[in-house]
């Protein structure tokens, strides 16, 4: 389960810190207590950053590290594409094994493969990745209904 | 091999208990160190389920079969047991329930609808402790909303004790009721019963006792208590799951009012009203847990065969033993009393940053079983600033290897995350 890619990213996060952000989202998981407080900004459809800080175990700061080192510079596309590949992962209960197709799309990410199979830590691999889903719908969401009142 | 003064014979105690033979991730030994959550069960109450199933079967109670009334007998007989195991002055105090939950809300809910002068009502107040378990805040909190009343709670000094330096301001003249814990289930502390009880009975509050983490581990007498209320639950001690008990003193389950309405509980039943059973079975509505009960006996009678003096003698030998090899270990920090004084056989502590998932994680791999996370007690790890902790929980059958085990297991986790 602990995998060296995840420890690495575990003791050298990518991308911690809350910088500036078209919205904001604070997430938990009340089985651990582990929390997320996470911010995106997106130029047009490209994601231009995705910060956080949070604290909690290695499996979920890791992943929000990966998140971060994955997400940042993709077009919003491609970024739902991986966060449902991963999602489509971790919920796999161990079942999948990554090919080279999933590798591909996911890199670092395919190394929690293995957290699958533990039900008590896939919430905390998909914190980081359900709060991006949901700070992304506010941040467009928040831009659509912008337009519209223009 | 690790001998201290006062452990019982644990080679011969370990046959009992099947599963503590059992090897997890692939051959590793199982150490199993969660007994505050909940403990193994010795194959005498295993057998005991299994023979009620196939000899005795039957609803309670009810029907003149030779079955039936078998089976009542085991029951009630149950009932005896816990009555002497606790040193009941009456067989008729013992209420089953299906766990201290349930009977934390039982009392909760008796008090609810009460009528004066137990009535919990907006003029009135609930007292509570930091350190309870949320089975002992929720009931407390509901009944506080529901009616008005105003909660208030102990706090906690800095070693993991209760403060009572403000105990005349905490429980005065308006509080009804005085529910805490007798052992902490995070903190492992062991809380002064007699000063809260002499205050309480000194404005006449009524005494409820959680001591879910207290019957499995040590003699328990609620006459010496001088509490009104006892709860505990049956599968922390040997017993299965779906069995509780709370203990009421016999006026008190007479003038009170029952809570869940249903068959068992009641004398006579017309459209317009009921009137119910004495007590214990006012409070029983519905078929009772029998085989968990008889289970539950099976259990008292295996503790007793051992001794509960006995019992408590081995873990706190485990306990000094534990804290000061765990004292060892760098970055450790013990939340809770940090000597084995007044405390029992569970023991939290956090390790420098590594989340408590994490040493669970790496524990569980080395096939040493922990709780990690706020263990039911949230407010608890809020008070000490601590997201989570991780808790070994030691019981009769514990070893010194075992703690010896998991030193050396977190070793392996420091240096795993180091």
């Amino acid at each position: 389960m602990y995998q060296e890619v995840i420890l690495d990213h575990y003791k050298n996060p990518h991308g911690r810190g809350l910088r500036d952000g078209d919205a904001e989202v604070h997430h938990v998981n009340p089985t651990c207590g582990d929390e997320i407080t996470l911010r995106v900004k997106y130029d047009g459809t490209k994601i231009e950053d995705v910060s956080y800080e949070g604290q909690g175990c290695s499996i979920s700061q890791a992943s929000a590290s990966v998140l971060n080192e994955l997400l940042v510079g993709k077009d919003l596309a491609d970024a739902q594409k991986i966060q449902e590949t991963f999602l489509e992962l971790m919920q796999s209960k161990g079942r999948i094994e990554p090919d080279d197709a999933m590798e591909e799309v996911l890199e670092d990410a395919v190394a929690f493969a293995g957290v699958s199979k533990y039900p008590a830590r896939v919430k905390c691999a998909l914190l980081s990745w359900m709060a991006w889903k949901d700070a992304t719908a506010q941040a467009l969401g928040g831009a659509d209904a912008e337009r519209k009142t223009a | 091999m690790t001998l201290l003064p006062g452990l019982l014979d644990t080679e011969a105690i370990r046959k009992d208990f099947p599963i503590l033979d059992r090897q997890v991730h692939d051959g590793q030994k199982l150490v199993y160190l969660d007994n505050a959550a909940t403990s193994q069960k010795p194959r005498q109450v295993l057998d005991a389920l299994n023979e009620y199933y196939e000899r005795y079967n039957a609803n309670v109670h009810r029907g003149v079969h030779v079955l039936a009334e078998e089976a009542t007998a085991l029951y009630e007989g149950a009932r005896d047991k816990v009555a002497s195991f606790i040193n009941a002055p009456s067989r008729d105090e013992v209420i089953f329930t299906k766990n201290a939950s349930e009977s934390l809300n039982l009392v909760a809910n008796m008090l609810g609808w009460a009528d004066e002068p137990y009535r919990v009502d907006h003029e009135t107040e609930i007292v509570i402790t930091e350190m309870e378990h949320h089975s002992n805040i929720v009931p407390w909190q509901l009944l506080s909303q529901r009616t008005g009343a105003k909660l208030k709670w102990f706090g906690l000094t800095d070693d993991g004790r209760l403060d009572l330096s403000n105990i005349d301001e905490i429980i005065t003249e308006k509080t009804k009721i005085v529910s805490f814990v007798l052992v902490s289930n995070i903190l492992g502390t062991v809380n002064p019963v007699e000063a809260i009880v002499r205050r309480a009975q000194e404005v006449g509050a009524l005494v409820c006792i959680d001591a879910s983490q207290a019957a499995p581990h040590m003699p328990l007498d609620v006459q010496s208590l001088q509490a009104d209320f006892v709860a505990f639950t049956g599968h922390k001690m040997c017993g299965p799951t779906g069995i509780g008990v709370l203990w009421g003193r016999q006026e008190l389950l007479e003038d009170l009012p029952p809570f869940l309405g249903g068959g068992e509980m009641i004398e006579t039943v017309s459209m317009h009203s009921s009137t119910y059973a004495p007590a214990p079975h006012k409070f029983e509505a519905g078929t009772p847990p029998i085989a968990q009960a008889v289970g539950l006996g099976a259990a008292i009678d295996y503790l007793q065969s051992i001794g509960m003096d006995k019992i408590l003698a081995h873990e706190h030998a485990l306990t000094e033993y534990a804290v000061k090899k765990l004292g060892e270990v760098p970055d450790l920090r013990i939340i809770g009393p940090t000597t084995a004084e007044d405390r029992g056989a569970a023991i939290s502590f956090t390790l420098g940053d590594i989340h408590p998932h994490d040493v669970g994680q790496v524990l569980d791999e080395q096939g040493i079983a922990v709780r990690v996370g706020h263990h039911c007690a949230r407010p608890v790890c809020l008070r000490y600033g601590i997201p989570a902790t991780t808790r070994a929980s030691f019981y009769l059958y514990s070893t010194p290897a075992e703690i010896d085990a998991l030193v050396d297991g977190l070793e392996h986790v420091r240096n795993f995350f180091g």
